[in-house]
């Protein structure tokens, strides 16, 4: 289990994290999702003592990460795959990591082969495409057996082969009853591959809670409504407690749902052409939720956005 | 040829090594001079005391030149720079060009800058800048600034690797030079014939036995920059980006 | 131990340090038998006695102290530092360790240059004032040993401090071959700023032209003056680790 109180971190006058408490339970697959430059990377540096929080605290089963003894053996983490000396066989980056945790050396064996890197085993891990190296990542992180896993952003710049792999992989991990904690910035991957949320956005909480909560809570379902007397049925629709928003030749009607509103209109004796409900995609949701917390946004983007999610929605 | 020399100027001046190396050349050469300075005392100052600095400089710059190209091979900014420009040899010599003018101006105010200093410490009659040799021992301190910056993007261009290219342009002048003077016999002979030695003649004076006189001397150094720089221009265009 | 183990796995695991360790003996042994050829020393006025096979050691310790200061920075360099505080923790175990793992082979590579230069000048041509008889020659030529020792472990402080390959190698090459030679030239304090220079002092341990007349005022003896080099080597890599400690990795 992950707890993090208040944890906070400033760079100069930057705020990174931003009073953020959240809990990662054993046994799933925890999502930790947010825009690029949310601070996603920053709280998991933290969680591993490599960054100092400003202020708050992060533990790993009640400790700090320098409290813990031989800490390879209580959580494993992938945060930067390229993180390896080019001139170091992969193999040899395995031993000096299993040195230091005193773990045996056919440990080293059994990781590779369960990352399927055997047979490169003894090459130099500069010459690793970024899959391989993803899968050496994972070797080091799972060297010491360890009951809490930290990935970020494992599938960044993988082919689907390897995505698919990563992802049944982390279902492994969680349905051995470990704690794994990973991050996206892509909400539909995470709509896959976890079953609890941390959403993030400017370093600061969104939301937590299971993947299901938060689409839910993120998509306020609307009805599109289609008819020759638009004005009368919007005046009534006001004055039985919906909201409404002006959809050019359409209205888009909030907090009531399609048989009311069909029955009200029956009532009215006004003529509908169209009553659809629709159902808010994940990506909406993602970035109605984090949508003034992005950090770098293109001037366009905020315009665009809804046409977007309106074209997803009609492909789907 | 303009655009590529603006390309490199302006890769060169949004980062910030350039600056500091500006910086620290001036803060080090133009600092040593105060301090001689300061601190002299018997028989007046001559335009000499005011150029015992200079090296300090002199290394800066080469650093700075050879970190120019190094650091495109680092982070592999080189591919994008040859895929911009397909041409190596242009790129490559328009960065030459401009960070040889760079380190000529850090030359020149550095050597003019210590020489301001040291005349306002304690100026006399022999600080003036009069003769030919006084001309060369400070206005020459910028032609040796660049020509060395060209030999450190020449060795840096052949090593491609930072650690490699300081420590050889740093052991090199400060270190080899000296000692090949230690070897029996041939010793000062050879050390007579090596480049930062002989450019160390054209500012300084050549004694009476040298093998060339000062300009002659400022040629070789140039000579011998000219090699390494064509060696360099050779193998890039030869070696995969 | 464990941790000592696994800087030792680091250190071997690539080949740079073997090629620094073999330029850093084959430089100076080297030119030093290049020298001994061409020597032509008359008995009785070889007054150096076996200074003049150390000469060039100072060609070994510069590569030294860029190997040293490469074993830090190309950690943060390649983020693998990172990996090894995730091992370790605790930062102090993991750079002493470190520290440990670099100094003894700089040692090694000490032994090799200092008594692999007195062998190769007496092979090469030999003479009687070069036998080690006095406590003075043994200093001159096993004292290699604990010179290039200190001298990583100064680098090691200095990488630290600096992370950063291009800057470390410059900063610490720029002021041992440099700064310290300077120094000398500035009038009246000049010298007496000298005397308490840390590689300076490493030279008066070991004797290396000790007949040059500014160098008889000396505030320390030879062994002073070691332990005023290993005190400073001290002071740069507690300010090193102290530094690794405070900040993010």
């Amino acid at each position: 289990m992950i707890e993090a109180t208040g944890l906070t971190k400033h760079y100069g006058r930057t705020v990174a994290v931003d009073n953020l408490s959240f809990t990662v339970s054993e046994g799933k697959v925890t999502g930790f999702l947010g825009p690029n430059g949310a601070g996603k990377s920053t709280t998991m540096r933290m969680i591993l003592g490599l960054d100092r929080p400003t202020a708050g605290d992060v533990r790993i089963d009640g400790q700090h990460y320098w409290d813990l003894h031989q800490p390879l053996r209580t959580v494993g983490a992938l945060l930067d795959a390229k993180w390896v000396h080019p001139n170091r066989s992969a193999r040899a980056h395995l031993r000096w990591l299993a040195a230091a945790t005193k773990l045996p050396k056919r440990r080293i064996d059994e990781v590779l082969d369960l990352v399927g890197l055997t047979a490169v085993a003894d090459k130099n891990a500069g010459g690793f495409s970024l899959g391989m190296s993803q899968r050496l990542g994972i070797a080091a992180a799972l060297l010491g057996d360890p009951k809490v896993l930290l990935f970020d952003e494992p599938v960044n710049g993988l082919d689907p082969e390897g995505i698919l792999w990563i992802r049944k992989f982390m279902h492994k991990l969680a349905d051995e009853g470990r704690t794994v904690f990973v991050s996206s910035h892509l909400l539909s991957e995470m709509a896959q591959t976890a079953q609890d949320l941390v959403v993030i956005g400017r370093g600061k909480l969104i939301h937590q809670g299971t993947v299901d909560e938060f689409i839910a809570h993120a998509t306020e379902s609307t009805v599109l409504v289609r008819s020759p007397e638009l004005e009368k049925l919007g005046e009534y629709l006001l004055a039985a407690g919906a909201g409404i928003s002006d959809d050019g030749d359409a209205l888009r009607v909030s907090g009531m749902d399609s048989p009311a509103i069909g029955e009200l209109a029956a009532a009215r004796q006004i003529t509908l052409h169209e009553l659809s409900p629709q159902v808010g995609s994940l990506e909406q949701a993602f970035i109605q939720l984090t949508g003034d917390s992005v950090e770098y946004r293109t001037v366009e983007t905020g315009r665009l956005a809804p046409d977007v999610a309106a074209s997803q929605e009609e492909r789907a | 040829m303009t655009t590529l020399l603006a390309t490199e100027r302006i890769k060169l001046f949004t980062t910030r090594s350039p600056w500091w190396s500006a910086f620290l050349a001036l803060g080090l050469t133009i600092g040593f001079a105060a301090l001689v300075g300061l601190n002299h005392n018997g028989g007046p100052l001559t335009v000499e005391h005011s150029q015992f600095g200079m090296q300090f400089g002199l290394m800066v710059v080469s650093v700075m030149a050879a970190l120019a190209i190094t650091t495109e091979y680092r982070f592999a900014t080189i591919r994008a720079t040859f895929q911009a420009v397909p041409k190596r040899t242009s790129v490559l010599v328009a960065k030459t060009a401009v960070v040889a003018v760079l380190a000529a101006v850090i030359g020149e105010v550095a050597a003019f800058g210590s020489w301001v200093t040291t005349y306002a410490i304690d100026g006399g009659p022999e600080m003036a800048i009069t003769t030919g040799a006084d001309w060369r021992m400070v206005a020459g301190v910028g032609l040796v600034y660049a020509i060395a910056s060209v030999i450190s993007v020449a060795v840096g261009t052949l090593v491609r690797q930072s650690a490699g290219a300081i420590s050889i342009l740093l052991i090199w002048p400060l270190l080899v030079e000296n000692l090949v003077q230690l070897i029996p016999g041939i010793g000062d002979d050879i050390h007579d014939w090596m480049p930062f030695t002989v450019a160390g003649r054209f500012l300084n004076g050549t004694g009476p036995d040298a093998p060339m006189g000062p300009w002659a001397s400022l040629a070789y150094f140039a000579g011998v920059a000219a090699v390494l720089l064509v060696a360099s221009l050779v193998v890039a265009n030869k070696r995969d980006a | 131990m464990s941790v000592l183990n696994a800087e030792r796995i680091k250190l071997l695991s690539t080949r740079s340090p073997w090629w620094c360790a073999l330029l850093a003996i084959a430089l100076p042994v080297g030119l030093t038998a290049l020298i001994a050829s061409q020597a032509q020393i008359q008995p009785g006025d070889a007054g150096n006695g076996v200074y003049i096979t150390q000469m060039l050691s100072s060609l070994g310790r510069a590569v030294v102290l860029v190997m040293a200061a490469l074993s830090i920075t190309s950690e943060y360099r390649f983020g693998t530092i990172r990996s090894t505080f995730q091992v370790v923790p605790h930062r102090a175990t993991a750079l002493l360790a470190k520290t440990a793992v670099t100094a003894i082979p700089a040692m090694l590579i000490g032994a090799a240059v200092g008594f692999g230069s007195w062998a190769v000048f007496q092979a090469i041509n030999s003479f009687p004032e070069l036998a080690l008889d006095t406590a003075q020659d043994w200093r001159a030529v096993a004292g290699q040993v604990l010179v290039f020792g200190i001298t990583a472990v100064l680098a090691l402080g200095v990488g630290m401090l600096i992370r950063q390959t291009a800057g470390a190698v410059a900063v610490l090459l720029v002021y041992a071959l440099l700064v310290e030679g300077l120094i000398g030239l500035i009038p009246k304090i000049g010298d007496d700023i000298q005397h308490w220079l840390p590689f300076f002092a490493a030279d008066r341990f070991l004797g290396l032209q000790d007949d040059i007349p500014q160098l008889r005022d000396l505030p320390l003896g030879p062994w002073g003056y070691l332990a005023y080099f290993a005190a400073v080597a001290a002071a740069v890599l507690a300010a090193g680790i102290l530094s690794a400690q405070r900040r993010d990795a």
